[in-house]
C-alpha cells in the first residue's frame, strides 16, 4: 500500500494596514469605518500615555513592578472592539489594558491594581472582566470554563476572548484550555500575542514550530495568523472570530505578531539581552504610526487634532493617577476579608488578636498579650 | 472624565445566589441506626445526584465517571439519570479540567470535580491550591469559587508510593479552602451534600479502601454542618482524635482497650478545615490524654497542628505529653505487610494509648 498523506495544513497571515499606513481596501471593505479607526487610535493614544506615566510611577517608588502594553496595543483594541461589551467576557492575562478600559473597567482600577491593592481586581457591575491573571497560562483554563458554562447555560450570543503571550503556548494549561475549547466547541477567543520575548527568551528559542498559530492546527481549532500591529487585521479576524464563536462553531485561535517594544516588566532590562536593531525595526511597526499615517492620508487626522490628543491624554492620564492614589489604603484588618463566604470562627478570634502573637488563642493566656506599643 | 469610587465587596453576579441548608443538631439528624444498608459509595451517588435533581448549575466531570460509571463506580447510572452534558468524561488533564472549572465556577456553575485519585491532583495543583482558594480574596471579595473536589485519598490498597497519596497534611496548608474527609457512609452522604451547597472550594477527601463499607444510610437528604466532630465513643482514661479511614482504626483499638478496661474518649472530626477544637479541648478536659492519629506524612501533618493547637488551647489539661501516630516518614510500600505496617493501624493506636494511660 502506497504511503497516503493524511493531513496537510497551512497558516494565512493577514495584513491588512502595512506599516506605512497602506491599506488594502479590498481586505478593508467592511471591516472598521475611519471614525472607528479614530476611536481606536485615541484608545492607543491614551494607554500609550499611561504606560509610560505608569512607568514613571513605579520608577518614582509610586507603585509596584508593572508591566507595559507599549507597542502592543493595536491587538487590544482592535480585538476588544470586535467583542460585544457587557455580553461577551475577557479573561486577561496583563498586557491588554486597552481592552479592558473598553470594556467598561475605569483606568485607575489597573493602577490600583499594580499599586498592590486587590480591590484594583474588583469588577464594577456589568463590567466582564476577570482579574488580571499574573501566573502564565493559567487563566485560558478559566476562560474556557466561563465560555463552557456560556454554553451549558445556553447563553446565546455571547462569547469569551482570552489573551496571552508566545511564552504561554509553552505551558500545559495551554495544551488543557484549548483540548477542552476544542472537544466541548465552546465559544471562545484564543488570542495570542506574540511579542517574541518570553521575558528573556526569544521565540525561537522557546519553540521549534514556526508559527504560534499552527499549534491550534492539533487541537482541530481554526486558526490564523495576523498583522498584530495591524488594528483592521486584528479586528477583522477576531470579529470572525466571534461570529464562528456565537453560531455555535466552536473556538478560534488569533495569533498577533507583534513587538513588546517596553521591558517586560520594570523589573527587567531588556537591553541586557535584546538587539538594539531588533528594537528599531520594530519602533518603524509601532501600531500607532501606521495609523495615524493612515487616518492623515484619508484626510481625517491632523497635528492639531494630534496635539488635542495629546493633551487630553496627558489630563486623563493625570486624573487617573490622582483617582487611584486617594483611595484609602486598606486597613490591616481588611486581610481577613473575602477569605470565605462566611468568615470561620477562627479566622474571626485571628483578626480580634491580630495586635497580639496570637493566632487564634486566648490573648489573656501568658506571652501572648500585645506588647503596649502595638495595643 | 469622570472617576468612579471602588465598589463594595460583593460575590460578583455571574457566581450567582448560594444558599447554605438549614443544619440541625447531631441529635436530630435522620437517624444511622436502620436497615437500609448501602455501601458508601453508593452515600456519594445518592449526595451528588439529590443535589443535581434540585440544582441544574450541578455537574459532575472526571476521567471515566460517565460512559465506564466511574473508575471506582461512585458515579454508576448517574449518566443514564442525567445525561452527557451534566456527567462529563474528561480528556486525561487532571490540570485541564481543574482549571476549566474555576472558570466554570466563576461564571455561576456548580462543578463537582473528580480525581479518580487524590494523587493525581498533584499535577493540579496551580489550579486546585493557586487559585480556586484564592480566587474569593485576589478579587476583593467578588469571585467565588463554589466548586468541590473529590477523590480518593490514602494509602492501603496496595498501590505503590505514587498513586497513595494522602494529601491532607500538604493541601490543608492552604487558606481559602474546606476540606472534609468522611470516615464512613452515612457521614459520607450528609458531608457531601453540605460540600455541593457550599459557596467556598471544598476538598473532599474519600478512600478507595473504604468505597465497599456498608452502613444504615437514610434515604432523605440530609446536611452535616463542617467544623463540627462527632463523637463516636464515650471513655475518660484517653482521647483519640482521628479522621477519615483511621478513625474507624481508633475504634477498633478503642474495643480492644476496653477489654483491659481503659476506655477511650473517640473523636472523629469529619471536617479539618474547619476543625472543631472545642471538641478536642472538652474532651480533653476529662481524659487529660491525647492520641492523634493521621494517616499521613508525620512532618508538618494535620495531626502536627492538632497537637499545636492542643498546646495552645488546653495546654493546663495535659496530664502527659500529646501523642501523635502518623505513618512512618517514608513513601508507602508496595509490599502489603509493609504497608500495613506503615499505615496507622488498631494495634499501633492501642499501643500508643497504653503508653499514654499507664505512663
Amino acid at each position: 500500500m502506497p504511503i497516503r498523506t493524511v493531513y496537510e495544513a497551512k497558516i494565512e497571515h493577514m495584513q491588512i494596514l502595512d506599516e506605512d499606513g497602506n491599506l488594502d481596501k479590498k481586505l478593508a471593505k467592511g471591516t472598521l469605518t475611519d471614525n472607528q479607526v479614530i476611536h481606536l487610535y485615541e484608545q492607543m493614544r491614551i494607554c500609550r500615555e499611561l504606560d509610560e506615566v505608569a512607568f514613571k510611577l513605579q520608577r518614582s517608588g509610586r507603585m509596584g513592578t508593572y508591566p507595559q502594553n507599549k507597542g502592543q496595543e493595536a491587538n487590544a483594541v482592535g480585538s476588544a472592539l470586535a467583542m460585544k461589551k457587557g455580553t461577551d467576557w475577557i479573561v486577561p492575562a496583563y498586557r491588554e489594558n486597552a481592552a479592558l478600559f473598553m470594556h467598561g473597567l475605569p483606568m485607575h482600577y489597573v493602577l490600583v491594581y499594580w499599586m498592590g491593592d486587590e480591590r484594583g481586581s474588583k469588577m464594577p457591575d456589568g463590567v466582564n472582566i476577570t482579574p488580571l491573571s499574573v501566573p502564565i497560562g493559567t487563566h485560558m483554563l478559566h476562560a474556557t470554563g466561563i465560555a463552557w458554562a456560556h454554553k451549558i447555560r445556553k447563553d446565546k450570543d455571547a462569547a469569551v476572548i482570552t489573551y496571552f503571550g508566545d511564552g504561554a503556548t509553552s505551558e500545559g494549561d495551554f495544551h488543557g484550555a484549548m483540548n477542552f475549547a476544542a472537544t466541548q466547541q465552546v465559544p471562545l477567543v484564543f488570542y495570542c500575542q506574540n511579542n517574541q520575548w518570553a521575558i528573556s527568551v526569544p521565540r525561537e528559542r522557546q519553540m521549534k514550530s514556526e508559527t504560534v498559530a499552527q499549534k491550534a492546527l492539533a487541537y482541530g481549532i481554526p486558526t490564523m495568523q495576523v498583522d498584530g500591529n495591524d488594528i483592521f487585521a486584528v479586528y477583522k479576524a477576531t470579529k470572525e472570530a466571534r461570529a464562528r464563536a456565537v453560531k455555535g462553531g466552536g473556538p478560534t485561535f488569533i495569533e498577533g505578531v507583534t513587538y513588546r517594544l517596553g521591558d517586560h516588566t520594570t523589573a527587567d532590562d531588556a537591553r541586557r539581552y535584546r538587539d538594539p536593531k531588533e528594537v528599531e525595526a520594530w519602533v518603524a511597526k509601532d501600531p500607532l504610526i501606521r495609523t495615524r499615517l493612515y487616518l492623515e492620508s484619508v484626510g481625517k487626522w491632523d497635528d492639531k487634532k494630534q496635539k488635542t490628543l495629546e493633551e487630553q491624554a496627558k489630563k486623563i492620564t493625570a486624573e487617573v493617577v490622582r483617582t487611584a492614589e486617594e483611595i484609602e489604603a486598606p486597613h490591616a484588618s481588611d486581610m481577613f476579608d473575602s477569605m470565605y463566604a462566611e468568615l470561620p470562627p477562627q479566622l474571626i478570634k485571628q483578626r480580634e488578636t491580630m495586635r497580639t502573637s496570637s493566632i487564634g488563642q486566648n490573648p489573656e493566656q501568658a506571652g501572648l498579650k500585645a506588647s503596649p506599643e502595638r495595643v | 472624565m469622570t472617576t468612579l469610587p471602588m465598589i463594595e465587596s460583593k460575590i460578583h453576579p455571574a457566581v450567582g445566589e448560594w444558599e447554605l441548608p438549614e443544619f440541625v443538631a447531631e441529635h436530630e439528624l435522620p437517624s444511622r441506626e436502620g436497615d437500609r444498608i448501602i455501601q458508601y459509595r453508593e452515600a456519594l451517588r445518592e449526595a451528588m445526584s439529590h443535589e443535581m435533581r434540585n440544582d441544574e448549575r450541578v455537574f459532575l466531570i472526571g476521567e471515566e465517571v460517565a460512559e465506564y460509571n466511574g473508575a471506582y463506580k461512585v458515579s454508576q447510572g448517574m449518566l443514564d439519570e442525567f445525561g452527557p452534558k451534566r456527567i462529563i468524561d474528561s480528556p486525561i488533564s487532571e490540570n485541564g479540567f481543574a482549571g476549566m472549572c474555576i472558570g466554570a465556577a466563576m461564571a455561576g456553575l456548580r462543578p463537582i470535580v473528580e480525581f479518580m485519585s487524590w494523587s493525581f491532583s498533584l499535577v493540579a495543583a496551580d489550579p486546585i491550591l493557586n487559585n480556586a482558594p484564592k480566587m474569593l480574596y485576589m478579587s476583593g471579595g467578588q469571585w467565588g469559587c463554589p466548586i468541590v473536589f473529590r477523590g480518593n485519598d490514602g494509602a492501603g490498597g496496595q498501590l505503590g508510593s505514587t498513586h497513595s497519596w494522602c494529601v491532607e497534611g500538604m493541601f490543608s496548608n492552604v487558606p481559602g479552602l474546606k476540606m472534609a474527609i468522611p470516615s464512613n457512609p452515612y457521614d459520607a452522604k450528609g458531608l457531601l451534600a453540605t460540600a455541593i451547597r457550599d459557596p467556598d472550594p471544598v476538598f473532599f477527601l474519600e478512600s478507595e479502601r473504604m468505597l465497599g463499607d456498608k452502613a444504615h444510610v437514610p434515604e432523605e437528604q440530609y446536611y452535616i454542618p463542617f467544623g463540627r466532630a462527632r463523637k463516636t465513643r464515650e471513655g475518660d482514661a484517653c482521647t483519640l482524635v482521628s479522621w477519615g479511614r483511621p478513625a474507624n482504626f481508633c475504634l477498633d483499638a478503642a474495643e480492644k482497650l476496653a477489654e483491659d478496661g481503659i476506655e477511650c474518649d473517640v473523636l472523629d472530626m469529619r471536617t479539618i478545615r474547619p476543625l472543631d477544637m472545642d471538641a478536642i479541648v472538652d474532651s480533653l478536659k476529662k481524659t487529660n490524654r491525647v492520641v492523634v492519629v493521621d494517616q499521613s506524612w508525620p512532618f508538618g501533618s494535620v495531626a502536627s497542628e492538632v497537637v499545636s493547637q492542643i498546646c495552645e488551647h488546653a495546654f493546663d489539661h495535659l496530664d502527659h505529653q500529646p501523642v501523635r501516630v502518623n505513618t512512618r516518614d517514608v513513601p508507602t510500600p508496595y509490599a502489603k505487610g509493609l504497608e500495613y505496617e506503615y499505615l496507622p493501624n488498631p494495634e499501633r493506636i492501642a499501643e500508643a494509648v497504653r503508653g499514654v494511660v499507664n505512663a
